[in-house]
């Protein structure tokens, strides 16, 4: 089918360095790639034309590049599960990091947040006389985040990291948890402290963005989310993230439904009033327009709540 | 086509409206609801970030009350489908997890075979009560109006567990609803992307920024009015909005819709009756666009 290729171009030693796009057009196949034809753009159309790439197998993780919006590799996209005949591709280079050349990104920044999280085994004890051994069945629960190949498609695509360039990210996470969680490991508190700070684990929005580009499933979101469950558990000390988890639970165990206001209360509480005081101009507004919802004992828990409480208590019994 | 309603907790707190707005609807469309009184919230995604298993206790609870009842789950509310999605997805895929959950439930008289389903109620418009008859309750078309979809992310991703495999139209619901209402729609980059509400408490200048950023990249490409059908994401982009302008020091004032306010306005429903005068960014522009301010 013929295929539109608008790919976004770059030459930093260009006379006035600015990123624009260029359309190629290519007959491809039902079994090319976007690897396929952008090898064949270059080695046929215009040599100029950057992208790094090697293994053409989803295993070295080189080729991230985001395709009609969202990072993927192009070697493992085909052309036909994107577009119809007729349709236009749209490659560009992945977001969040700095381009050095059309599709081609510095990761540098990437490795750096990757080593930042200390990402090797810290066994504490004496040390054995073999290899550090941990039970297989221990062990299951990190295979899917070992699968990670560094591709960057995750923090690509992190909406947290467009607003917050210090965040540690998505795949800095996913290696974070992935010894925290080893048995072997023997300082995850430590770790855990760590990620509680500005720029750690509470700096996710959730947005799922990462678990749907990832191509080997790693599901950094998930992982990032039994980090926070995991570092409540080790009592780190409070942030408004952590503090909004509590209060929330606490609440929906209370009453069954979200008790708005007193979420906010509890959650910024009394230390920060002034990041409270700053959303009173929204609140003058919302009154009128009886927008401002019941709290505290005019807040009604939901009928049955009996039952709600049961369910938390059981859920904190031992299987 | 009847429901177990599964409002949300917004719907009855810091959107009003939208629960007002969707009651004006429902009945118009040939749907019957029965509302789930008893059901706890969903937990949100936050709750989940504590003890992952205690949230899909409580959703198998209200996946257990709506098998019950023999009827399929209707949401309004984009982050309550995804984390009631989610949690249906886990409790029916993953090996030994739905007898470990229906243990903690058998004490209460409950057991849950697996056999719910949760729908938004933009799926529902789509699939279940369908083109032509969305079609025939449309008396005042949105012609001129430019409206922008805004998602929410819970109702995308992760789209495996949220049957985009054998419901692929659902990736572009709303695109197609608002076509159907005879408004036209304004595509952009962000309206798949997070609104920054979850952000709010750690990141109130990153949350605000997104706000920013979205309402006004919908409005530079040419949207008169901006449709959600998450009322979370409406608090953030409706309700922040003035707090965004402030702090990004532009102007806005893009109108931000719950989706049963856009289509009641289609369907003829006084603006009053929808809750129009309870969204924080005035509506009234989106009115005398449509020669009914």
């Amino acid at each position: 089918m013929l295929t539109t290729f608008r790919i976004r171009r770059f030459n930093p030693e260009a006379e006035s360095p600015q990123s624009y796009f260029q359309d190629y057009q290519l007959v491809t196949e039902r079994s090319d790639t976007v690897l396929d034809a952008l090898i064949r753009i270059r080695e046929t159309v215009d040599e100029s034309l950057t992208l790094r790439c090697s293994c053409r197998g989803a295993i070295c993780g080189s080729c991230g590049m985001r395709i009609n919006g969202h990072a993927a590799l192009a070697c493992k996209t085909k052309v036909a599960s994107m577009v119809s005949s007729g349709e236009t591709v749209h490659v560009e280079p992945m977001n969040n990091m700095p381009v050095i050349k059309d599709l081609v990104t510095d990761m540098a920044g990437f490795w750096e947040k990757i080593r930042q999280v200390q990402p090797w085994l810290q066994p504490t004890g004496p040390a054995p006389e073999g290899e550090y051994l941990a039970a297989p069945e221990a062990m299951n629960h990190l295979t899917g985040v070992m699968h990670c190949i560094m591709c960057g498609a995750c923090v690509s695509d992190c909406a947290a990291l467009e607003v917050s360039p210090n965040f540690v990210g998505p795949a800095a996470l996913a290696k974070a948890y992935r010894f925290v969680a080893d048995p072997r490991d023997g300082n995850s508190s430590s770790r855990l402290g760590e990620l509680n700070n500005p720029g750690g684990m509470w700096d996710c929005t959730r947005c799922m963005e990462c678990i749907e580009v990832c191509p080997k499933g790693v599901g950094a979101m998930d992982r990032i989310m039994t980090l926070r469950a995991k570092g409540i558990e080790h009592g780190v000390p409070s942030t408004s993230g952590s503090r909004h988890t509590e209060a929330f639970a606490d609440i929906i165990e209370q009453k069954g439904r979200l008790d708005e206001p007193m979420l906010a209360v509890r959650t910024f509480g009394l230390t920060n009033l002034r990041q409270m005081l700053s959303f009173l101009p929204m609140i003058f507004r919302a009154l009128p327009r009886g927008k401002l919802p019941r709290s505290g004992p005019l807040h009604r828990p939901i009928p049955g709540i009996d039952r709600i409480r049961r369910l938390f208590q059981r859920a904190k019994e031992p299987r | 086509m009847k429901y177990a309603f599964f409002p949300g907790c917004v719907s009855k707190g810091g959107c009003p409206e939208l629960y007002q707005s969707v009651k004006q609807v429902y009945p118009r469309l040939g749907i019957e609801l029965e509302e789930m009184t008893t059901a706890s919230c969903t937990g949100a995604g936050v709750l989940q970030e504590k003890d992952l298993r205690l949230g899909d206790i409580l959703n198998a609870h209200t996946l257990a009350l709506a098998e019950e009842q023999g009827l399929p789950i209707m949401t309004i509310c984009s982050t309550c489908q995804g984390v009631m999605s989610q949690a249906n997805h886990r409790l029916t895929t993953e090996p030994g997890y739905l007898d470990d959950v229906n243990r903690v439930l058998a004490e209460e008289g409950l057991s849950y075979r697996g056999t719910t389903t949760v729908k938004h109620f933009v799926w529902i418009l789509l699939e279940d009560v369908g083109e032509e008859k969305l079609r025939q309750a449309v008396k005042r078309p949105l012609t001129g109006l430019r409206a922008a979809p805004f998602y929410g992310c819970y109702i995308q991703r992760p789209s495996a567990a949220l049957g985009f495999d054998e419901q692929p139209a659902r990736a572009q619901s709303l695109e197609t609803v608002i076509t159907l209402l005879g408004a036209e729609v304004v595509d952009f980059p962000g309206k798949t992307r997070c609104c920054g509400m979850p952000l709010l408490t750690i990141n109130e200048p990153g949350s605000l920024q997104m706000v920013a950023h979205h309402t006004s990249d919908a409005k530079e490409h040419g949207a008169d009015v901006m449709v959600t059908p998450c009322p979370l994401c409406h608090l953030n982009l409706d309700g922040l909005q003035v707090k965004a302008a402030k702090h990004e020091r532009r102007e806005i004032d893009l109108p931000i819709l719950h989706l049963p306010q856009l289509l009641g306005l289609a369907m003829g429903l006084e603006p009053w009756a929808l809750g129009l005068k309870r969204n924080l960014v005035s509506t009234t522009p989106v009115l005398e666009k449509l020669g009914v301010a």
